[in-house]
């Protein structure tokens, strides 16, 4: 058994699945069921000034028969008074006093901010997140997003923060930025605990070709939403690698955006999150899905010979460079297996149409191949021209079958090269330019 | 003319050869991820054992193989063999809701052996007996699935479990008895290992009633569970049923789990009497083991007969031949040897009453005949071990649907010995039952702790899993959340 505990920038946890804040986190009522189910810490909805929700808020983007790949919303902060709030988290920490409850706060002015934080510490909770993320309803007001993407207003509103705080503070950032590390760097400045991402991406999911009109659908209205699920996890993993490597950020990560299940989780730990939140995974099937998540990840630690979570932590992060310093001269070509090849030809049609005319469709008996499974006699067979290949990988991403097509390495016999070795060689003289592909 | 074995090794091998081979991990990948992950699933209700089939199907789709099988025996230490011998269409995937939406409903059983092989073929320990013990002893009476079911709960519970089996190895009708191509005795012996490593004694080749006595039992433990199945096929009553080629299903079974497959004798013209799944089993495999001609012969019609429509489908894939409103009067004999069977015709009456048809008599050429009428019940061994114990009309044990209990207080039934004979996994879930009503007579607790209530609606569910898992909400904490 691996131990799972964590402690996110002073906030610790049983383990490091958290509910993210969202209608998932909205009443004390949940919040047990997620303590129940195994959930080791939740953030609890935004709270702030009363707000008024439109009924329809939902929306979300199918593909080919998978539901929900992508959800989108158009809700705001709780509509929950902070009374009841409140009092419902002084309640679940005094039941569940080993888990992690951190309060989410989203307001204005400072003597606000100071309330805010006071009382959540008074209800006991481990810490709060400030959502400077939210990107739609909130931001209009000059809160949410319209905060996250100006890394000098986050930092006068952390500033008010740390001036009250006796508890840790995470910052939740937007993704609606160009360059996530900005804010990053701005909470890191104005002293705050940790940083989580991302927040939800602006986003319209699909339109109505009858009304003319995007859903979620409002009397004849519709407006820009947030974009979460499953369809986001690589541009949260992006933002969230580009926050741990950065050396001017240097704050613990509460990774979020499309995690589903332990493998999405320990992807995110791997490159640089000590945590993990979820939302619309849990909107989808429940608060059960966390058994698999803790026992998934448990059985991979011991499988991989790390005692615990937080040997994971970051564990991929060096492995991501820029470009310029990748190896030129690293080389690898596609070869299949035509003992499991089915026959499709979708690698043949993809390299020729769109890529690199690296496939041959040649007769299956001239090249001593012979019949795969369901293929017809004579059938033509995809061939890969080696010396064409440039090894792009598009082939063996388009067939269906697994580990068919594999990417094979290639020893070149060459010493490994970057762009920026390469540009500084042809500039000496030591060698030729590569002459372009033709 | 003697009967003899008629395959070579090689082709005897490929015949009998699981038909529903195992899954690829794409396939299984792509099939899990079908699945809808219902919340109070209907499979995990039509289920006898209630394994949570969603949570095992996901774990499926995560890549989360092991935990998978944990939730599988966990609720069912016979999951391997209940995956490949369910009648899945009638239970789990009779119940999907798929079913209502695109017809096919998602491969349970299949998916259900992918896991639990993952862990029997790579020697995964998934168990170990806990630590906290209560002190109390069980004998279990006969190994089979009901005992087996019933002592891996048993040691779950902390309770030690010793099970007494007169064969030389346990596993029940799973070793012995089950089609071959459905299951082997290798997947049986390996489940009966998973139950050892819970820290359960299986002592073999010992017979309750001969090598040791019920007092005796009653002397070392404080309580007796039993799992002892039924006897013997019924008797035909017919002239020349003495012969040597009249064999009883259960023994030609036996032979070929006992025996390398191309030793086991087999007729060229075999004759199957019965319409039972035993029946459809027994033709089907002297068919596989290379009879001309195997036929069924029963007594009513086609729709009238009890196999389930997907083993007359299987019979009739292989080749197996039906002869329907006929009974045998007399085996015929030459050279005391069998040579056919003499039948008469019935007919059902307006009010289904089956009648013989007088002067029908023919006679139906055969070398073989199996007889598959049904097992009697223990009734003669029962009296003479436990004579006080209640039995039904029917001479199957009456006990307590829920808690396994008989009328002797520290005595507890399951498995076909009580419920007349059914399935591998209904034996399962009783035995699992007794040892939750064992734990309560033990200890006047229930064996249930709270259920998660995450996994629950919030309306009192029925129970789970026919009974198996009565969700205990927890009420106070649902009051002061709401
Ligand atoms: C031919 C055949 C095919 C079947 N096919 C299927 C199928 O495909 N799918 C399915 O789900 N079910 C099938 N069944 C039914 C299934 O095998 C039984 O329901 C199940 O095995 C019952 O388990 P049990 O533990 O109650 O009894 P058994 O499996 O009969 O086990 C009882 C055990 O008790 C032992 N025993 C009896 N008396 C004593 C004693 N005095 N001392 C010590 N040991 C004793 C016996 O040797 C035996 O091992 C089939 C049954 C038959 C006969
Ligand atoms: C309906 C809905 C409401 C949300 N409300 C909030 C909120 O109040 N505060 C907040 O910080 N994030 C909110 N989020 C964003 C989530 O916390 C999370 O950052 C985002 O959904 C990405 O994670 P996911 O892909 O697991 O859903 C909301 C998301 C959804 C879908
Ligand atoms: S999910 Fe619940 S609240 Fe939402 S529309 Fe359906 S029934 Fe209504
Ligand atoms: S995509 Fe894969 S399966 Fe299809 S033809 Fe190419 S190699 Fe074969
Ligand atoms: S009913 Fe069918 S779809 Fe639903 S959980 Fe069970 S197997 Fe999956």
């Amino acid at each position: 058994m691996a131990d799972l505990s964590v402690n996110l920038g002073g906030i610790s946890s049983p383990n490091p699945f958290w509910v993210a804040s969202a209608p998932p986190s909205n009443t004390g009522y949940q919040c047990h069921r997620a303590f129940e189910a195994g959930w080791g810490g939740v953030v609890w909805k935004t709270l702030g000034e009363a707000i008024v929700n439109v009924s329809s808020r939902y929306s979300s983007l199918d593909l080919n028969g998978n539901r929900m790949v992508g959800f989108n919303n158009i809700e705001l902060i709780t509509d929950r008074s902070p009374e009841v709030n409140f009092r419902e988290i002084k309640e679940c920490k005094e039941r569940w006093p080993n888990h992690a409850i951190v309060v989410s706060l989203m307001t204005d002015t400072r003597e606000s901010w100071h309330e805010y934080v006071k009382r959540s510490m008074d209800a006991g909770a481990d810490g709060v997140e400030l959502n400077f993320g939210c990107p739609h309803g909130m931001c209009e007001r000059g809160m949410g997003s319209a905060v996250g993407q100006n890394p000098d207003v986050i930092e006068t509103i952390v500033g008010w923060v740390m001036e009250v705080t006796q508890i840790p503070v995470i910052v939740k950032l937007t993704p609606n930025i160009t360059n996530i590390t900005y804010p990053a760097r701005s909470a890191r400045r104005s002293g705050a605990n940790a940083i989580s991402l991302i927040n939800t991406i602006n986003s319209i999911t699909q339109v109505d070709l009858d009304r003319l009109c995007p859903e979620p659908y409002v009397a004849g209205k519709s407006t820009s939403g947030g974009y979460c699920g499953p369809a986001v996890k690589p541009i949260a993993l992006n933002m969230v690698q580009q926050c741990a490597a950065d050396p001017e950020v240097k704050l613990p990560i509460s990774g979020i955006g499309g995690i589903q299940n332990w493998k999405d989780a320990a992807e995110f730990i791997a490159l640089g999150a000590t945590n993990v939140q979820v939302c619309t995974a849990i909107m989808h099937y429940g608060f059960r899905i966390v058994e698999d998540m803790i026992e998934g990840l448990n059985d991979y630690l011991d499988r991989s010979g790390m005692a615990s979570v937080t040997e994971l932590i970051g564990r991929a992060v060096p492995t991501i460079d820029r470009w310029e310093n990748l190896d030129l001269n690293y080389k690898r070509i596609a070869k299949i297996d035509y003992d499991t090849c089915i026959g499709c030809n979708l690698c043949y049609i993809a390299c020729e149409d769109g890529a690199h005319q690296a496939i041959a469709l040649v007769d299956p008996d001239a090249e001593g191949i012979g019949e795969g499974p369901g293929r017809l006699p004579g059938k033509a067979v995809p061939k890969i021209k080696e010396d064409e290949c440039v090894g792009c990988n598009l082939c063996s991403l388009v067939c269906p079958v697994d580990g068919c097509i594999d990417m094979i390495d290639i020893d070149t016999g060459k010493e490994p090269m970057s762009w920026t070795q390469y540009q500084e060689r042809v500039a000496s003289g030591d060698m030729e330019p590569i002459p372009p592909h033709q | 003319m003697e009967i003899r074995p008629i395959l070579d090794p090689e082709t005897a091998t490929r015949n009998m050869a699981e038909i529903e081979p195992k899954y690829s991990p794409q396939e299984a990948v792509t099939e899990a991820n079908r699945c809808l992950y219902c919340f109070d699933a209907p499979c995990i209700r039509a289920c006898p054992t209630g394994i949570d089939i969603p949570a095992f199907i996901k774990k499926i789709a995560t890549g989360n193989i092991t935990g998978s099988a944990r939730t599988i025996l966990s609720a069912n230490i016979l999951g391997a063999s209940c995956a490949r011998v369910c009648p899945t269409s009638v239970l789990c995937e009779g119940a999907c809701v798929l079913l209502d939406r695109d017809q096919q409903p998602i491969k349970i059983g299949r998916l259900q052996r992918y896991a639990t092989d993952h862990v029997l073929d790579d020697n995964i320990n998934l168990f170990s007996p806990p630590t906290k013990k209560s002190g109390k002893r069980v004998a279990l009476i006969g190994g089979g699935p009901a005992s087996l079911g019933c002592a891996a709960e048993l040691a779950l519970l902390g309770h030690e479990a010793v099970i007494f089996e007169k064969k030389p190895e346990a596993g029940g009708l799973n070793t012995y008895g089950i089609a071959y191509y459905k299951l082997t005795p290798e997947v049986s012996l390996k489940e009966v290992e998973l139950v050892k490593q819970l820290g359960v004694e299986i002592r073999t080749g010992v017979e309750v009633g001969r090598d040791i006595t019920i007092p005796e039992l009653e002397k070392e433990f404080d309580a007796l569970f039993l799992g002892v199945g039924l006897g013997s096929t019924l008797r035909l009553d017919i002239p020349g049923e003495e012969l040597p080629e009249v064999v009883e299903a259960l023994h030609f079974i036996d032979d070929i789990h006992t025996k390398p497959l191309h030793e086991v004798a087999v007729g060229k013209r075999v004759a199957v009497i019965g319409c039972g799944n035993t029946a459809i089993d027994a033709v089907t495999q002297a068919k596989r083991l290379g009879a001309a001609h195997a036929t069924i012969i029963y007594r009513r019609g086609e729709r009238d007969m009890p196999a389930y429509v997907y083993e007359y489908e299987l019979a009739k894939q292989d080749g197996a031949e039906f002869v329907f409103y006929a009974i045998p009067e007399a085996v015929l004999e030459r050279d005391g040897h069998v040579c056919g069977l003499r039948l008469v015709r019935t007919e059902m009456d307006a009010q289904r009453n089956l009648r013989v048809i007088p002067d029908s008599a023919f006679d139906f050429p055969c070398d073989m005949v199996i007889k598959a009428l049904g097992q009697e019940k223990m009734t003669a061994m029962l009296d003479h071990l436990l004579p006080g114990l209640d039995l039904a009309d029917n001479g199957t044990i009456r006990r307590d649907d829920q808690t396994g209990q008989t009328n002797i207080p520290h005595v507890f039934a399951g498995g076909d010995a009580a419920n007349g004979g059914s399935e591998v996994v209904n034996a399962v879930g009783e035995g699992k039952k007794a040892a939750r009503g064992m734990h309560r007579f033990f200890s006047q607790q229930e064996a249930t702790g709270p259920i998660q209530w995450s996994r629950m609606g919030v309306v009192d569910a029925p129970p789970y899993g026919a009974g198996l898992d009565a969700p205990v909400r927890v009420q106070e904490t649902a009051t002061s959340f709401r």
